[in-house]
């Protein structure tokens, strides 16, 4: 098995429903440290792929490799340990639990004290509790949500709602992060700062981003290169100049706005 | 720190309402029709209680928890029947083996959603019913003899170990986990939780509790025959958990005390009961699916009422 | 020939639990709630049958079709009163409702009427017939014939009437069959009309050939048709009536071989069984969810 310099090598990935095949013959490579677009029209396959990235489905073909190691069979918390985080489409907090608790739930895998020490109140309960709060305290002050901290999360605006399930998010300690369309819904100075938030994180944390997005001037904007899907493959590839006058890509998006 | 107080105000309301009861009863204050349902209560207060941490906590919807109140009931009487063993030795012995009967059943159910996961509960309840109804070895149909050894103090003890046991795990970032698979399991997946794991975990520990709570009922109630645990039962259990308001541990508690005292009043019309009980749970159902709590404690309440944190816009 | 006597044996369980199997089925499939209370439909039936033959003096067919029309009235009331609002909430709460209209039913029931049971009195001819050396009742071949009778006219129903076609439409998507122009809550209340129907004929057919009922009748038989519909695969129509012939087969075989205590027990070991190995039944797709 070669070694790749790249944290994410996805080789001819897919997955087939029944006799539908959702995806097929997938190939990315994402290098440390870049912000990647995937972009396609409604139902291309865009989410699914990210659920293949996540353990969410087993692809039927191919095969995906992340920091070196193949990804196979694992289920999503174990891709998540392994350094792979993500968001989802429609937003999915824990509504009834505070946002300080969505977090700390995050860091649930990086805690170390045991049920026993739970229950029975042991000195190491105590500690490991105390630091992922004092660790969860800290994450939210990053991101501004701290005055939210004793809040249900289905109390927050929508727009702090997406930023936290993007905190949520980071606090699993990841390497790549994938955002599902995090701008939907989101008014154009609501996406503007998301832009920045994005561009924030990705120093902060040293992280790779995968990015799927509707908002083209958003994806055009921040993203070094772009993959555009069209009916569960990939039809172009490259950079956003590229892509901007790609003739398949203007294809598949017949009718919609695709350059400003 | 604030978890500490709330444990020593727990620790002496504990001690408090022990020790005034005890006086009640070594003083035959109050008679035996009292004592056993204050006894009847404590026993359904566990059982709600580990339901409520199955169903309330983790969000599994198990309707076949009497099969293991049985599992608890019928391993302890063996314990101090047939194998003569002290009476804390069957407590512990019923709740291990539920334990493990909630492991058996939670593993292969466990993966189930929603509805299916609830027949499925049922249908176990009632393979473990059938199981001892068959059993020449326990009495079969017509039950077992058990010496009454149930005492206010074994029952209390035996809830305080409960409460503080789902209290301390809730309150831990293992309670959050199963909270965490409750709100969105696919999200807590996606966060890096064992979603399997604390999900039998939740069962096993609700298993356990639901055996300790048989092991009280066997040696209280002088026989047990495999007609008391039946879906009846479960039914009523559930109930509890139901109109405690899923996720709310008083609830459950207050809904066990509450409807226990109804029962033992309406004993002698079983079915104007049972009218009374569905009817509650449809309506509840209908137009306050919260129950009467909703997901809040009772120390919640108090909290607002101290003027504690911004209120919810 | 003992086996051709238990295999009629069998499929007359199993046609009985197919009638009842087919109304969880159905309402399973177009508003995925498991009406726990499709089992007391059952019992109603019943006894709706019961007295229509002893208080109206009423023959076997036209008590069945009574109790059927009744049926299909009360499932409709239940489904209206109790169900409707919660075809928005969460399964468990729809459930847990079901529950407890189940146990309303059998409880008010039991409180105006007592609990005992009574029998029926004989409705059906009672020839034998010696077919392969077997000694087969005409009661046997009249509930064999009724029942099967009444699935080909579902079958009908289901496949060449518009209702039928509504039906199947919501099962698929109901937004999109409302916005087709089918009314949807019509179609739900045909729906469970349709089912009640079958399960009240169900009950005048079980009073008729095993006599003894009472209010409480309907729990276990419910329970395992609904394992049969599960079986079979579930929303799926010819499943229903695959599963309650499997299961009232495999019933009576366990019952023959001696084990008859564990007769219950069969059906729920075939629930988890199926739940674990093929959820979707035999018959059912195995249909990944979407995320």
């Amino acid at each position: 098995m070669t070694k790749n310099d790249g944290l994410l090598q996805v080789k001819g990935a897919g997955i087939q429903f029944g006799g539908l095949k959702a995806v097929s013959e997938i190939n990315m490579e994402l290098n440390r440290g870049e912000l990647i677009g995937l972009i396609g029209p409604n139902g291309a396959g865009k989410t699914t792929t990210f659920n293949m990235l996540t353990g969410v489905y087993a692809p039927t073909e191919g095969e995906i490799f992340f920091a070196g190691k193949k990804l196979k069979g694992l289920k999503p918390y174990q891709v998540t340990r392994r350094g792979i985080s993500r968001t989802f489409q429609n937003i999915r907090l824990f509504n009834e639990l505070t946002v300080l608790d969505n977090v700390k739930v995050a860091y649930h895998s990086l805690a170390k004290h045991s049920m026993l020490s739970s229950i029975f109140r042991l000195p190491s309960h105590f500690a490991g509790e105390r630091e992922m709060e004092e660790k969860s305290i800290e994450f939210l002050k990053i991101f501004q949500l701290e005055r939210y901290k004793d809040e249900k999360a289905k109390n927050l605006p929508y727009g702090q709602q997406r930023r936290l399930e993007i905190a949520r998010a980071l606090a699993a300690g990841p390497q790549l992060l994938l955002l599902d369309e995090p701008a939907a819904g989101m008014n154009p100075q609501e996406t503007h700062e998301l832009m920045e938030l994005i561009a924030f994180i990705r120093k902060q944390f040293d992280l790779t981003i995968l990015l799927i997005e509707h908002d083209m001037p958003l994806v055009m904007g921040i993203c070094e290169r772009i993959y555009v899907l069209d009916h569960g493959q990939l039809i172009a590839e490259g950079t956003p100049d590229v892509i901007r006058n790609h003739p398949k890509v203007i294809e598949a998006y017949l009718g919609e706005e695709v350059a400003e | 720190m604030k978890k500490s107080k709330s444990f020593w105000v727990f620790l002496v309301l504990s001690i408090i309402a022990y020790s005034v009861i005890q006086y009640l009863i070594t003083y035959q204050i109050i008679d035996s029709l009292y004592s056993n349902m204050i006894i009847l209560i404590t026993i359904n207060i566990i059982l709600a209680v580990s339901l409520h941490l199955v169903i309330g906590i983790t969000g599994q919807f198990s309707i076949g928890h009497a099969g293991f109140l049985a599992v608890g009931a019928y391993v302890s009487a063996i314990v101090t029947m047939k194998f003569q063993l002290p009476f804390p030795v069957a407590i512990i012995a019923g709740g291990v083996v539920a334990a493990l009967a909630g492991l058996l059943v939670g593993i292969p159910t466990l993966r189930l959603r929603g509805d299916y996961l609830a027949i499925a509960t049922l249908g176990f309840a009632e393979i473990i019913r059938i199981f001892f109804l068959n059993i020449d070895y326990v009495g079969g149909a017509a039950g077992m003899q058990v010496s009454h050894l149930t005492t206010w103090t074994s029952a209390f003890i035996c809830l305080f170990i409960t409460i503080l046991v789902i209290v301390n795990f809730t309150n831990s970032r293992h309670g959050r986990a199963a909270i965490s698979i409750r709100e969105n399991e696919i999200a807590a997946d996606a966060m890096g939780i064992n979603t399997t794991y604390y999900k039998v975990a939740a069962f096993a520990i609700g298993s356990l509790f639901a055996g300790i709570a048989g092991a009280l009922q066997a040696h209280n109630f002088y026989i047990i025959s495999p007609t008391n645990f039946g879906f009846l039962k479960s039914f009523d259990i559930l109930i509890f958990v139901v109109l405690g308001g899923l996720g709310s541990l008083s609830g459950s508690v207050i809904a066990a005390v509450f409807l226990t005292i109804v029962s033992t009043y309406l004993q002698d019309y079983p079915s104007t009961r049972m009218i009374i009980y569905s009817l509650v749970l449809v309506i509840v159902m209908l137009y306050r699916p919260k129950g009467l709590m909703g997901t809040l404690e009772i120390t919640d309440l108090f909290k607002r009422k101290g003027g504690g944190p911004n209120d919810k816009k | 020939m003992e086996w051709i006597q238990q295999l009629v044996n069998g499929i007359s369980l199993g046609s009985i639990y197919a009638l009842i199997a087919l109304g969880y089925t159905m309402v399973y499939g177009i508003i995925k709630l498991i009406n726990f209370a499709h089992g007391d439909v059952f019992m109603i039936g019943s006894f709706i049958g019961f007295y229509s033959i002893t208080g109206w003096g009423l023959s076997f067919f036209p008590a069945l079709i009574v109790s059927m029309a009744a049926c299909a009235v009360f499932g409709v009331i239940i489904e209206r009163i109790a169900y409707k609002r919660l075809r928005n909430a969460t399964r468990i709460a729809a459930l847990i409702t079901a529950i407890g209209v189940s146990l309303l039913i059998e409880y008010v029931f039991i409180y105006f009427r007592g609990a005992g049971l009574v029998a029926y009195p004989n409705v059906l001819p009672t020839k034998t017939f010696e077919i392969f050396g077997a000694q087969i009742s005409s009661k046997s071949l009249l509930i064999l014939g009724t029942s099967v009778t009444l699935m080909l006219i579902l079958q009908f129903i289901v496949h060449k009437t518009k209702t039928g076609k509504a039906m199947r439409a919501v099962s698929h998507d109901m937004d999109a069959a409302r916005l087709m122009g089918i009314n949807v809550d019509r179609t739900i209340s045909a729906t469970f009309a349709i089912g009640s129907a079958l399960a009240g004929a169900a009950g005048v057919i079980f009073g008729a050939y095993y006599t003894k009922i009472e209010p409480l009748m309907g729990v276990i038989p419910g329970l395992k048709a609904f394992v049969a519909a599960v079986l079979g695969g579930i929303g799926i129509i010819p499943g229903a009536m695959v599963g309650g012939l499997i299961l009232g087969l495999v019933e009576t075989i366990v019952s023959a071989l001696g084990f008859s205590l564990w007769r219950d027990a069969a059906a729920f070991i075939i629930l988890i069984l199926i739940l674990i190995f093929r959820p979707s039944g035999i018959l059912g797709k195995n249909t990944k969810e979407k995320v």
